[in-house]
């Protein structure tokens, strides 16, 4: 009988590993993908929603259509693993045993988390990068603040890009000069990275954005339009945009598999469950203190295949894991972007904006959907 | 007077920004003059610690490392 190998979300990382085990497996493992929407959608794109340089309808594709024809789809949600009993239980009643697990879940949002959060608006989901694009269309003058009320949050660079992004969009409506654009960050520079906020910083300052340091948002006032840090400041918007709170999801936090915001604890090497036998995890789903970013999701995955093929047969760990590559894109507005490589020896490096860079982007944006789930890229 | 740590945070094996996040949680919910110590081993905390006393105004009275754990003390800034 082939071995059951489960596989919880249908987002990059889940998808490369169903199709690489499937394909390694050679018919010895039945893999099955439970996803709860059967919808893969591309997260980086929403970006580019929310200043409307791409249609949602472009981002998203059936997960049948990424999927090999021997991997099954189950479009369910996964409420409780049982990790001693091997088995995961769906919504529907119906229960999947499991010889190996792979979680791969995901982040969710929770704006929720910060009072008067609700009045802002964010470009974490499909829906809430519409409804800001809308917003800014609406919008004819004053100031556009954006924050970030959580860490850790999806791609790093995002609130960076959008800000370039955004004076794009407002100098294409030729409005630029009756907006003020204000970017509050976590630390006293424009973004984690060091190297990354030296290349940005002079940028910002010359397209007028307004950069503050150490403002980690705690709380916004929806009626006198405030947004306040834990710091004790207070900035005035007219519009306000938030990077989101974060957290795992509840299927993680119900069946005891993560810590306190239901992030998973994986060897971050074998990205193995430190607790659990059986189970691994990916991407936003661990609680490894790397970028939540597709592009770590889709370097572990080959790392988790080889791992669950290789327990599969009862054969040795293979030599190849994880060593914490991230490659990222930044947007720097007008037609240009820089990238951010680094691993878990070598920091980060960022070569000079380029139109090059913004090319490189776009084109995978493009072809993301025919290379990256069927794990044609390495 | 005796020197007594109101709060004390183990920051060890958290990346950046984080150690500063949870610092100025932690700060928030101190009285004026209370003291906060923080353990972290990020590198970078070092440089986020004083800058992040000198932009807010609390200020980072004890920075040393033993053995690759940084340890920071702050005293809270008066109302």
């Amino acid at each position: 009988m082939a071995a059951e190998v489960v596989i919880l979300g249908g987002g990059v990382g889940g998808t490369i590993v169903a199709n690489l085990v499937a394909k390694q497996s050679a018919g010895r493992a039945h893999v099955t993908v439970v996803d709860a929407t059967g919808i893969h959608v591309y997260q980086p794109g929403f970006l580019y929603v929310a200043v409307g340089q791409e249609k949602p309808s472009a981002l998203q594709r059936p997960e049948r259509q990424l999927l090999r024809h021997d991997v099954s789809l189950v479009v369910d949600r996964a409420t409780r693993v049982d990790p001693v009993g091997r088995q995961v239980q769906l919504e529907s009643g119906a229960t999947l045993p499991y010889d190996q697990l792979l979680l791969a879940t995901g982040s969710r949002t929770v704006m929720s988390e910060v009072p008067g959060g609700v009045a802002a608006h964010d470009f974490y989901t499909m829906a809430g990068a519409g409804r800001l694009f809308k917003a800014l269309e609406a919008f004819q003058e004053g100031t556009i603040v954006i924050g970030v009320a959580g860490i850790p949050y999806k791609c790093p660079p995002a609130p960076v890009e959008f800000v370039f992004l955004l004076d794009d969009y407002l100098r294409g409506r030729g409005i630029r000069d009756k907006v003020q654009i204000k970017l509050l960050s976590p630390l006293n520079r424009a973004f984690t990275i060091e190297a990354t906020s030296k290349l940005v910083q002079p940028i910002l300052a010359e397209r007028g954005i307004e950069l503050t340091g150490f403002f980690n948002v705690e709380s916004v006032d929806p009626v006198g339009r405030t947004v306040t840090s834990l710091e004790g400041e207070t900035v005035s918007y007219d519009l306000l945009v938030l990077v989101p709170p974060h957290r795992g999801q509840k299927v993680i936090e119900d069946s005891s598999l993560g810590d306190e915001r239901g992030w998973v604890p994986v060897d971050k090497n074998t990205l193995k469950h430190t607790k659990f036998e059986r189970i691994w995890a990916i991407g936003d789903t661990t609680s490894i203190p790397i970028s939540k970013s597709g592009s770590v999701a889709h370097y572990e995955a080959s790392v988790a295949a080889a791992e669950i093929s290789a327990a599969l047969n009862g054969e040795a760990p293979p030599a190849h894991v994880y060593d914490g590559k991230v490659m990222c894109f930044l947007e720097t507005g007008q037609g240009q972007a820089t990238t951010i490589r680094f691993d878990y020896d070598h920091p980060p490096v960022s070569p000079s904006p380029a139109r090059r860079w913004h090319w490189a982007k776009a084109l995978f944006n493009k072809t993301y959907w025919h290379t990256v789930p069927q794990g044609r890229l390495p | 007077m005796s020197i007594t740590i109101a709060t004390s945070l183990d920051l060890k094996g958290l990346s950046c920004p984080l150690p500063i996040i949870k610092t100025a949680k932690a700060m928030k919910e101190l009285a004026p003059g209370q003291l906060l110590e923080a353990f972290a081993t990020d590198p970078g905390s070092v440089s986020d610690f004083k800058a992040w006393a000198k932009v807010t105004g609390n200020p980072l009275v004890e920075a040393g490392e033993d053995g690759g754990v940084y340890r920071f003390v702050l005293r809270k800034k008066e109302a």
